[in-house]
């Protein structure tokens, strides 16, 4: 009575009789979602993030067991850990390396989509709850990197931290909130410790939860660009479409073979990664008497570092004409009176506070806004997109040589941010942080221009 | 302090790329094969004992952990132990921080991790202890009576400095100064200015002169043992203790290694084996 009727038989039967929401997800989401069949490398790094989380979280819940939370404690617990602790290095290896491989693999998984256009409509959403996630995880590993109480956490922590005090008016209360303490203390460890084994992971999991819902309501796009369901067979499936499992749980199953090899490489093998995993100074206990000469995040974090360097007072006047270039370009694009009054009076508002010595805003605080829109810009890239076509593959040639520099001013950016700047490096930087806002912020312009390639209706592939 | 952070952080940190480059010496390279051998680590674990143990602790660092570079309870009781330490304590000193900072200017750091603090991205933690370690000469005008190449006043005295015997010094180095112009008249202009500084055995400056315009920025050094002998066989000593003090920085590394043999060729199995599910599965597929 009141049984579900149901095709399936023994432990399942009956659990599908009374639950039949389980075997429904399963099917929606596993042996009954149709991915295109023309997947390729590119698309392997979606579940690696998600394998790399589940050792995150496997890794994180058993150091939590034997960490200190407290500030005389901490840089001690965890050196307990890799001596005294039964597999205790193992344990913080998997978690150190991972925080690492994280970034590698959520970056080309964000590259994939660039390439592909996957941000394109109708997949907005999806895109927009990734970028969501990549922030919680920049938040989640900024947190975590406070835990081990070393120099780097400290200095790295109070640095960061410290960048909140050039927000006018209210700066100074706000940093002071943040810490819970003048400077960076056991209060800030305790709070940061709960935000990083808590909240943040808590927030990673359901927004992990609804960037595949959001995904599987769409479905995957593809190399090609192409939409496999506007080809579907009589029942309404996709002709170019195959079941996520068990074809491609074997797929990702092989993929992840080359994974756990290049992680184990580093996690055996070379856990400092020559002192960019993990930096020596952080083998220091923190000391807030003592500076350390150089101070850098680590390596995921420098891109967005080094634009925040490298916006000095007298690169202010070259962030005010490219303001003022890009606010021109828009006044002719869009249409409408108000429309117009608006873009002109914003942007001229903004290059005077920029440039104009009178009234214009401290540098400190520009760099700190340039670096808030690196890490945010990408929310935009479904509008900022314009091309007729998604996929890389049938764009102009010259458009791959413009995503070539984007990354390549990106890793300079990168390499920059770990090394002490001089005067030539911050040149450097600057030209390589032109580059990255013009190859987003000039995007709506180049993305339409040049000859495109026809695009075929159906995906290409080759037999495997 | 607030705005000195800011300045460190976010602006080019002119003061501290200065210091940096005035102490940018060529490291020499520690003899690696010292780490892998016991009976240097043996060596090297003796001298720590003797020489850096009555200043610096090992607080992270159980005497019995000794067993994993051969030793026993009893080797390490006889010959390591003073005192009335037992084997399963930890290496700490019996000198009290706060007198340490009396004597010392400031307490000697804890050893325990020493050589993976001194890491970088540009050198191994292991070839700057073992330059420092080897690069103490006599100076008048320090605290100490003592100098280093690597660590300019220094707050540590020279241990070796009984078995090395006499030294002289010579420090050559090459940067850009202010400079008056010759007449007198006029702003100061940036030249490069080489200094050479002779030091003689008892810490004296012999020789003190100045260059305009020759070289490269750097900085060299030479020594002048008076016994050339005993100040390589410190030179041996030191490569051992450095070897010493890489192990102790992470104990379990070479079981690390070990096991990512075994994890990387199980690996090349897993894989092998995902290849050829994968090829059945996909076979379908066309």
């Amino acid at each position: 009575m009141g049984l579900h009727p149901t095709q399936y038989k023994g432990l399942l039967g009956w659990i599908d009789a009374r639950m039949p929401s389980l075997m429904t997800a399963f099917r929606t989401h596993m042996s009954e979602y149709y991915a295109p069949k023309n997947f390729n490398v590119w698309y392997f790094f979606g579940s690696f993030a998600l394998v790399v989380l589940v050792i995150q979280f496997v890794s994180g819940i058993l150091l939590a067991m034997h960490y200190k939370p407290d500030s005389n404690l901490a840089f001690w617990s965890v050196e307990f850990i890799m001596r005294e602790v039964n597999g205790g290095w193992f344990i913080r290896y998997m978690h150190s390396t991972g925080a690492s491989f994280f970034f590698i693999v959520v970056y080309l998984h964000m590259f994939r989509g660039l390439l592909y256009g996957s941000y394109r409509k109708p997949r907005e959403l999806v895109w927009i709850v990734g970028c969501v996630i990549f922030l919680a995880l920049m938040a989640e590993s900024f947190f975590g990197y406070l835990l081990p109480w070393g120099q780097m956490s400290f200095w790295g922590a109070q640095v960061i931290i410290n960048l909140f005090d050039s927000i006018p008016l209210i700066g100074r209360e706000l940093s002071t909130w943040i810490r819970g303490d003048f400077v960076v203390g056991d209060a800030t460890l305790n709070r940061f410790f709960s935000f990083h084994v808590v909240l943040v992971p808590l927030a990673l999991a359901a927004l992990v939860v609804g960037h595949i819902f959001a995904l599987h309501d769409v479905g995957s796009n593809n190399p090609d660009g192409v939409e496999i369901k506007d080809h579907t067979d009589a029942s309404g499936r996709p002709l170019d479409g195959i079941p996520f499992h068990p074809y491609y749980t074997v797929h990702d199953l092989y993929g992840l073979g080359f994974f756990f090899t290049a992680y184990c490489a580093v996690l055996f093998f070379a856990p400092d990664m020559g002192g960019v995993f993990l930096e020596g100074n952080n083998f220091i206990p923190a000391d807030p008497f003592q500076t350390p000469t150089h101070i850098a995040p680590l390596w995921y974090f420098t891109p967005y570092y080094s634009i925040l360097r490298a916006t000095t007072s007298e690169f202010m006047i070259w962030v005010g004409l490219g303001t003022l270039f890009l606010g021109v370009l828009t006044y002719l694009r869009v249409h409408g009176g108000r429309s117009r009054l608006v873009v002109a009076v914003f942007t001229f508002a903004v290059f005077v506070l920029m440039t104009v010595p009178q009234v214009r805003l401290d540098p400190k605080l520009w760099g700190v806004v340039l670096m808030a829109l690196s890490t945010t810009i990408f929310f935009a890239l479904p509008w900022l997109d314009q091309s007729p076509v998604k996929s890389m593959r049938y764009r102009p040639g010259w458009h791959k040589i413009l995503v070539g520099i984007f990354v390549a001013a990106f890793l300079v950016l990168g390499y920059l941010g770990i090394n002490p700047p001089t005067p030539g490096r911050t040149l450097v930087a600057q030209l390589c942080a032109a580059c990255y806002f013009g190859f987003f912020l000039l995007m709506p312009w180049w993305s339409r221009m040049g000859t495109f390639k026809p695009v075929p209706a159906r995906v290409t592939f080759a037999v495997h | 302090m607030k705005t000195r952070l800011f300045r460190l952080a976010a602006a080019v940190s002119a003061a501290a790329c200065l210091s940096a480059n005035s102490q940018e010496v060529k490291l020499d390279r520690w003899p690696t094969e010292r780490g892998t051998n016991l009976e240097a680590l043996q060596s090297g674990a003796r001298t720590f004992v003797n020489y850096c143990l009555n200043c610096h602790g090992a607080s992270l660092m159980r005497w019995n952990r000794l067993h994993d570079i051969g030793l026993d309870d009893k080797q390490i009781k006889a010959n390591l132990i003073f005192g009335n330490q037992r084997v399963t304590d930890t290496m700490t000193v019996a000198m009290h921080p706060h007198d340490a900072k009396e004597w010392f200017g400031k307490a000697p750091p804890d050893l325990s991790v020493i050589v993976r603090a001194r890491n970088t991205v540009e050198y191994a933690g292991t070839d700057y202890i073992y330059t420092l370690l080897r690069g103490f000469y006599r100076d008048r005008s320090t605290l100490t009576g003592w100098n280093n190449v690597v660590y300019p006043n220094i707050a540590m005295p020279n241990i070796f400095w009984e078995p090395q015997g006499p030294r002289e010094a010579t420090l050559t180095r090459i940067e850009y100064q202010d400079v008056p112009p010759p007449d007198g008249k006029g702003a100061p202009r940036q030249r490069l200015v080489q200094t050479i500084s002779q030091f003689d055995a008892a810490g004296n400056v012999v020789l003190n002169r100045t260059e305009l315009d020759q070289g490269e920025p750097g900085f060299a050094y030479g020594f002048r043992p008076a016994d050339p002998k005993a100040a390589a066989a410190v030179d041996a000593q030191v490569a051992d203790l450095v070897g010493y003090l890489n192990w102790m920085s992470e104990p379990t590394a070479t079981f690390r290694r070990q096991v990512g043999v075994w994890a990387i060729a199980f690996l090349v199995v897993f894989t092998g084996v995902g290849h050829w599910l994968h090829a059945v599965y996909w076979r379908d597929v066309r």
